[in-house]
C-alpha cells in the first residue's frame, strides 16, 4: 500500500471537484461519467455531498462501492444488474446524467465525436454517433474536455452528435423538454449555459488560469460575466480522492499538474 | 422427449449466404463475437453484404476483405483500441456505405424486426445530424396529442430485418437452446429473432439438463425457437473476449489492428491466419485445448 499523496491540490483534483459539482442536486439518478477524471469526480460527489447517486462499475452493474477507475467490478458491491439493453431502458426513462467526452463542442453545446471533415467521407473517422443523440434528447448531459483548445471549442462542429440549445430550440418545447446541457468541464475552467440566450458561459477558471487564457483557447465568443475561481477540494475531499477513489493518481495522467 | 438435432458446421452455415444479403453479428465491440463464423465467411466468395452489428473486429475484417457494401452500426470499436482501424480506413476512403446510428436506435431496429413491425419510435436522433445526413431515416407523428395539443414528432427507426444472424454463446444444447455466462447478453436475443435464420456457435454443447450446472435459469436466454443451427467450437470467439471461458487476446488484436497500415501487412495476416482452416487457425494462435 503506497503512502497517501500529500501537498496542495493538483489541477486534476480541481477538475475532479468541478466534475463532482456538476452532479450536485441530482439525487437518486444514474450519474454516468465517462473518462478517468469524470469517474473520479462522480465518485467524489457520491462519497460527499450527493450520497443518493447511482453509479456503474464500468461494466454491466451498478455498484455502491467507491471503486477506482478501471477497477475489477467484482471488488465492489453490486446494487443491481444493468446490462446494455437495460442501460437503454434507464436512458430513455430519463433518470440519468451522463458526462461524455467531446472532440468538438460549440457555443450552444453541440458536441461532435463522430468524425472530422465531411461525414460522407471523413478526413478522420472517430467514434461515430454512439449514444450522444439519444443521451442529449432524453436526459441531462455534461461534457469533459481534458485538452481545452480552439480545435475543441469551435465555431461550428463538423457533425452534431449531441444536440445543443439551438437544435433543442428548433425542435420546440415538447420534443426538447428533457434536454439539458448542464456543464462543460475542461482542464482550464468550468462552463454552463445559464446565460439568457443559453450561449456557453464561462462560469469559473481553475486556480492559476486567467480569463484571457480561456478566451485565447476558445474558438468562439464566450458569455463572460462575473467569473469565479473554481473551488479547491476540501481536506475531506482530498482525503477521499487520494486515499480511496484514486489512490494510484490516474487523474494526474489525464491532466498533468501545472504547478 | 428428443430435441431436434441442429448441430452443423461453420461451412454449412456460410453456404446459406448469398451475395447482397443482410447479416447480423452478435456480441458488442470486441466481446463475445462469433469469430469462427466470421472467419469462415472471410474464406468464402460471398460479397456485397449489408452487416448489422454493435461492431468490432467482425466489421473491420469484413470491410478489409471487401465483403461489405453497407454497415449499419451503433459504433465500431475494438474496446482496448477505441477506433477500429480497418473500419476507419473504409470510412475514410468511402469504400462502404454506412448507416451510422445512435446505439439505442440499433436496439430498436432489431426489436422492430423481431416483433415484425415496420419501425419503432424514439426521441433518439431528433435534432442531431444523424437524421440530417441520413435522409433514409424518417419521422412519424404521434396520433396522441402532447401537452401543446399536437402529436409529438418522433424518429421512426426502421426494422432491421436480417437474412441471417450469427451469435456466439458459452453453452448450447443440440436442439439450439443457448446459455450465456458473462455479465451481458448484449442484443444477441434480438439479433436472433430479427433474422430469418440464426446460426449459433458455442464453446461447448451440453445436455439440456446440465445447463443449471453452469448458471442460473436466468442465463438460458436463447431458446431453440430463435435458432436454425448450432456449432460447437471451443475458442470460436478468439480474439475477442469470452469470459469466464477466456479473455481477449490483446496481443493478437494488436497484430490484427496493424493490418490497416498496409496492403502487405493485410496480405501477410490473411495468408497466415485466414487462408487456413479454423482448426489450423486455432493451433497457430494457440487457443485449441
Amino acid at each position: 500500500m503506497s503512502d497517501v499523496r500529500q501537498g496542495p491540490a493538483t489541477r486534476a483534483e480541481v477538475c475532479a471537484v468541478a466534475v463532482a459539482e456538476a452532479f450536485r442536486g441530482d439525487g437518486e439518478r444514474l450519474a454516468n461519467p465517462i473518462g478517468v477524471i469524470p469517474m473520479i469526480g462522480g465518485r467524489l460527489a457520491r462519497e460527499s455531498f450527493e450520497p443518493d447517486l447511482v453509479m456503474t462499475d464500468g461494466f454491466a452493474g451498478f455498484t455502491s462501492t467507491a471503486l477506482p477507475p478501471g477497477a475489477d467490478p467484482s471488488l465492489g458491491t453490486l446494487e443491481a444488474w444493468n446490462p446494455y439493453p437495460q442501460m437503454f431502458a434507464v436512458l430513455w426513462n430519463g433518470k440519468r446524467h451522463v458526462m461524455m467526452g467531446a472532440t468538438q463542442v460549440d457555443r450552444w453545446g453541440n458536441q461532435n465525436i463522430a468524425c472530422i471533415g465531411d461525414w460522407h467521407q471523413p478526413r478522420s473517422q472517430l467514434l461515430g454517433f454512439r449514444g450522444a443523440p439519444g443521451n442529449t434528447i432524453n436526459h441531462t448531459t455534461s461534457y469533459w474536455v481534458p485538452n481545452h483548445s480552439p480545435k475543441v471549442f469551435v465555431e461550428a462542429v463538423d457533425v452534431v452528435c449531441g444536440i445543443g440549445y439551438d437544435r433543442a430550440r428548433e425542435l420546440g418545447p415538447v420534443a426538447s423538454r428533457f434536454h439539458e446541457i448542464r456543464r462543460v468541464v475542461s482542464n482550464l475552467g468550468v462552463f454552463d449555459f445559464e446565460a439568457d440566450d443559453n450561449r456557453m458561459r464561462l462560469r469559473s477558471v481553475h486556480p492559476g488560469v486567467t480569463v484571457d487564457e480561456v478566451v485565447a483557447a476558445t474558438g468562439f465568443e464566450l458569455a463572460i460575466g462575473d467569473v469565479a475561481a473554481s473551488r479547491l477540494p476540501t481536506e475531506q475531499e482530498l482525503g477521499l480522492i487520494r486515499g480511496i477513489i484514486d489512490p494510484a493518481g490516474l487523474g494526474e495522467s489525464e491532466v498533468p499538474d501545472v504547478s | 422427449m428428443a430435441l431436434p438435432d441442429k448441430r452443423t458446421t461453420e461451412a454449412e452455415a456460410i453456404a446459406e449466404l448469398r451475395d447482397g444479403m443482410t447479416i447480423g453479428i452478435g456480441g458488442w465491440g470486441s466481446r463475445r463475437k462469433p469469430m469462427s463464423l466470421v472467419r469462415e465467411l472471410l474464406r468464402s466468395d460471398v460479397a456485397d453484404l449489408t452487416v448489422v452489428s454493435y461492431g468490432g473486429p467482425d466489421v473491420g475484417l469484413l470491410c478489409r476483405a471487401g465483403k461489405v457494401r453497407r454497415v449499419v452500426s451503433g459504433f465500431v470499436s475494438l474496446d482496448s483500441i477505441p477506433l477500429e482501424p480497418n473500419y476507419r480506413a473504409a470510412r475514410q476512403s468511402a469504400s462502404i456505405e454506412v448507416g451510422e446510428w445512435d446505439e439505442g436506435m440499433l436496439l430498436l431496429g432489431l426489436q422492430a424486426a423481431a416483433w415484425r413491425l415496420p419501425f419503432l419510435p424514439t426521441r433518439a436522433g431528433l435534432g442531431s445530424d444523424l437524421v440530417r445526413l441520413q435522409p433514409d431515416l424518417r419521422t412519424v407523428r404521434s396520433p396522441y396529442p402532447a401537452a401543446d395539443g399536437e402529436g409529438e414528432e418522433l424518429l421512426a427507426v426502421p426494422a432491421l430485418e436480417l437474412d441471417v444472424a450469427f451469435i456466439h454463446m458459452h453453452r448450447a444444447d443440440r436442439g439450439g437452446n443457448g446459455q450465456f455466462l458473462n455479465s451481458d447478453l448484449y442484443m444477441d436475443d434480438l439479433m436472433a429473432m430479427a433474422a430469418a435464420r440464426t446460426f449459433m456457435s458455442c464453446e461447448k454443447i451440453v445436455e439440456t439438463e446440465d445447463f443449471p450446472s453452469f448458471g442460473s435459469h436466468h442465463t438460458q436466454r436463447i431458446s431453440r425457437l430463435m435458432t436454425t443451427g448450432v456449432i460447437e467450437r471451443p475458442g470460436a470467439a478468439h480474439f475477442t473476449e469470452c469470459p469466464p471461458d477466456y479473455g481477449r487476446d490483446e496481443a493478437f488484436q494488436k497484430e490484427y489492428a496493424a493490418t490497416a497500415r498496409s496492403d502487405e501487412a493485410w496480405d501477410a495476416f490473411r495468408e497466415k491466419y485466414l487462408n487456413v482452416s479454423e482448426d489450423d487457425y486455432q493451433r497457430i494462435v494457440g487457443v485449441a485445448s
